[in-house]
């Protein structure tokens, strides 16, 4: 099976050009989707529904951090079943407890500036292990090296999630 | 030498007859029907001139059916066999339906969808809507001089799947081709982008009578790409009157109405919220059946008081879509407004306010999603040469999901995923040589499966004989293009496959579907047999059409034996296509789709490649 990085014709990097993804996305798109085959047969729309699944998931995955990151670990043979293999860095974990301890604080005084102080906290520290990541795998070639960032920047996704939610918590 | 001429896959070579293809917004209140004229989108009026339809249905004794005016003519002197708002009960069961206590229908409870006990007999939400389908496309058949080769249905974005199945299946039953189901507000998005050359991010803030969505939405050159939808489908315009009409009952002290009363008391609220609109204050006056006269004022201050909840209500979804989208206000470059209820100046107000800009009204919030079909419609019928028209890429508005143990709802599919999307996930059995799996496939947002909506069961049996958690059974989720959900279920260590079938929560299956028509052709002394000819032959014309285009294109994909295989099965269809046995075309149909399926693949990869080579075909 193609790589989602060879679907579009892109070099398998982490800090991959955002627009060329988006073109090439486009360009794929506007001759698979099934808008060009609704008076098309059977075996047609098929085939087209059927490719732009395809396209829609790989360009899903690689406009992702974590979701490219692991991807380009897979076809590199590094395991990626992070979610079984939860040991972190303890100065990691003490860092997410006190972010919690925030988030909860904040739902308690259903304070919504302090959600949004939150969240641009997480993205400057989303950036930086982004940063690591590229170092580790565009650079270095590092691709073992890159789990521990890649499952760092996983625990931030989670966290972001939950600040979603306890926005609808506080409306 | 000559040059040879080719065109972009999936457009036809030869130049083909314009098809007729219609948009139809398919509303709470009203509903409309538009085409693509001369290159303009049109909505296309009654014989009287009128563009609405009312979105009202009357059920007479001895069949007779009337749909729009005449019905809404009726509604208060026969509340029980005239059907309003039908849009909110379908794909709704009895309980999740909203206000069914200040309805006056006799409700029957049916498994997943409620139905209405009508002079007509009992009729489902799904039969209703298709009345007003049916009206409309013989007013565009009349109009357009012409049988209609395809339609596009809107339906509220945040419609979920039990409720656009059944929007599908009206249309089925109204005798439409149903090209695609579009959203609401991405319609909007069409008709606006297109009107005024947008470009940017742009929020479509859509109140309708019965639905609330709101979507945003990147425009670009050619593209339409919705990047997050939210709403809530049981807000709407409807929700204000009924909160005048409470205000009325109480300010007014009336007993407990009956379905008449009930019914004239809440025209009067609409007609005084439309007042109030353009005026300080609105008379809502109403004789009852007792004789009491009810004679009130209500001033818009106060309007706006009652119903400053509902108002706030939709600002909710707006905050979640911008938060699912990562965005903040100042990114938004418009506000498009959409709905009749977006008249009202206090929600005009609250989305400038919230937007801090003044929201865009420069398209009739009527008409403006008929519109935006009407020109989709156009596309996806392939009248518009490639490169003048566009690529839409929608997006699921809430997640799908399985149950799993303990009674939680595990998302397999999150919401504002681009479709068509698909996912596999893995089952394994619990039980030494457990022979069958159950699932329960809901949608929603929340974490217990009963906060969700349930839309499928489906059973996978004959499961080999296998020790606990060696069974590997894959499960694929394929959501098309219409929103719509596909489960199919295979066992795969043992070799052994057995797919399934989703059969609707909401009760409506395929046989369902069958009686519908056959009771609906009676009904329209129209031949059964002579229907299935024509859809077969309408069919079998438009593959031949398409598989001769394919092969002037790309027939150098094939090899010799391959291209025998799919002329003799064209031969076959075009013989049979001069006779009259349905069945015979529509297995020679059936037929040539399968010697086409490894062709059809070839050409699209054909597409990719050439899409990554960077090189305009047309330009070599």
């Amino acid at each position: 099976m193609q790589s989602h990085f060879e679907l579009f014709g892109l070099d398998p990097a982490f800090g991959l050009d955002k627009e060329m993804l988006e073109k090439a996305y486009r360009d794929i798109q506007s001759r698979v989707h099934p808008d060009r085959f609704a008076h098309a047969g059977d075996a047609e729309r098929r085939a087209s529904m059927q490719w732009t699944t395809r396209v829609n998931e790989a360009f899903r995955t690689l406009k992702d951090p974590v979701q490219r990151a692991k991807h380009i670990l897979e076809l590199h043979g590094v395991d990626v079943a992070f979610e079984t293999n939860t040991q972190m860095p303890t100065d990691f974990l003490l860092r997410q407890l006190e972010l919690r301890e925030e988030l909860e604080a904040a739902v308690q005084k259903k304070d919504a500036a302090l959600l949004d102080a939150l969240r641009r906290a997480l993205a400057g520290e989303r950036l930086l292990l982004e940063a690591e990541i590229g170092e580790s795998i565009d650079k270095r070639r590092d691709y073992p090296g890159a789990a521990g960032p890649v499952r760092k920047l996983m625990f931030l996704d989670r966290l972001n999630a939950e600040i979603d939610s306890a926005y609808e918590e506080i409306e | 030498m000559a040059l040879l001429q080719i065109s972009e896959p999936g457009m036809s070579a030869a130049p083909h007859e314009h098809r007729l293809a219609v948009g139809i917004d398919l509303g709470t209140t009203n509903s409309l029907v538009a085409t693509v004229r001369s290159g303009a989108p049109v909505v296309l009026p009654d014989s009287l001139g009128r563009p609405l339809l009312p979105s009202v249905v009357r059920y007479g004794a001895a069949g007779k059916v009337e749909v729009g005016y005449a019905a809404q003519a009726k509604q208060a002197t026969d509340p029980k066999n005239t059907i309003v708002s039908v849009k909110r009960f379908m794909g709704r069961g009895l309980k999740d339906a909203a206000h069914i206590e200040n309805a006056p229908y006799d409700f029957v409870d049916a498994p997943g969808m409620v139905q209405l006990r009508t002079a007509a007999g009992v009729k489902s939400p799904v039969e209703v809507s298709s009345e007003i389908l049916r009206v409309l496309r013989e007013r565009a058949e009349l109009s357009l001089q012409g049988e209609i080769s395809g339609a596009v249905i809107t339906v509220p974005a945040y419609f979920d799947d039990a409720q656009r199945q059944a929007t599908k299946d009206a249309g089925k039953l109204a005798g439409l081709n149903v090209l695609r189901l579009l959203n609401e507000p991405t319609a909007a998005a069409i008709a606006y982008g297109l009107e005024n050359a947008s470009e940017g991010i742009y929020a479509v803030y859509d109140l309708g009578g019965g639905t609330f969505d709101l979507s945003i939405l990147k425009l670009s050159r050619g593209v339409f790409e919705v990047v997050a939808t939210s709403g809530d489908s049981m807000l709407g315009g409807d929700d204000f009157d009924q909160r005048l009409f409470c205000w009325a009952v109480e300010k007014a002290k009336l007993p407990p109405l009956g379905a008449r009363d009930m019914r004239l008391l809440q025209m009067k609220a609409r007609e005084a919220k439309e007042y109030l609109t353009f005026h300080g204050e609105a008379p809502l006056t109403a004789r009852l059946s007792s004789g009491e006269v009810v004679d009130l004022a209500i001033d818009s201050e106060t309007f706006c008081s009652i119903t400053q909840t509902l108002v706030n209500k939709t600002l909710g979804p707006v905050r979640k879509a911008l938060r699912d989208a990562s965005l903040a206000v100042e990114d938004i470059k418009g506000v498009v407004m959409v709905g009749g209820a977006t008249r009202m100046p206090q929600v005009q107000r609250a989305v400038a306010e919230f937007f801090r800009r003044d929201p865009l009204n420069n398209l009739d919030p009527d008409k403006v999603v008929a519109l935006g079909a009407a020109m989709q419609a156009n596309v996806l019928a392939g009248n518009k040469p490639q490169g003048e028209d566009w690529l839409l890429l929608d997006v699921i508005p809430l997640s799908l999901g399985v149950e799993t143990m303990g009674g939680l709802a595990e998302k397999i599919i999150p919401r504002n995923t681009t479709i068509p999307a698909a996912k596999a996930q893995e089952f394994t059995t619990f039980k030494d040589g457990q022979s069958g799996m159950s699932f329960h496939v809901v949608q929603g947002e929340r974490e217990l499966v009963t906060d969700c909506r349930s839309l499928a069961r489906f059973e996978l049996k004959g499961i080999p004989p296998m020790a606990a958690g060696a069974a590997r059974i894959r499960v694929t989720f394929q959501v098309d293009a219409d929103g719509l959900l596909h489960v199919s279920a295979k066992e795969n260590t043992s070799g052994v496959e057995a797919s399934v079938a989703v059969k609707p929560s909401y009760g409506l299956a395929d046989a369902d579907i069958e009686r519908m028509l056959r009771d609906s052709f009676e009904h329209a002394k129209e031949d059964m047999h002579a229907r299935a000819l024509s859809e077969y032959r309408v069919d079998g014309r438009r593959l031949l059409e398409a598989t001769r285009s394919a092969l002037a294109q790309d027939e150098k994909l094939l090899d010799a034996k391959e291209r025998d295989a799919i002329s003799q099965a064209v031969t076959a269809l075009e013989r049979l296509l001069k006779g009259t046995d349905a069945r015979a075309i529509k297995q020679a149909v059936d037929a040539l789709n399968r010697a086409t399926e490894e062709f059809a693949q070839r050409r699209m990869d054909q597409g990719v490649r050439r899409a990554l080579s960077g090189k305009k075909i047309g330009s070599l």
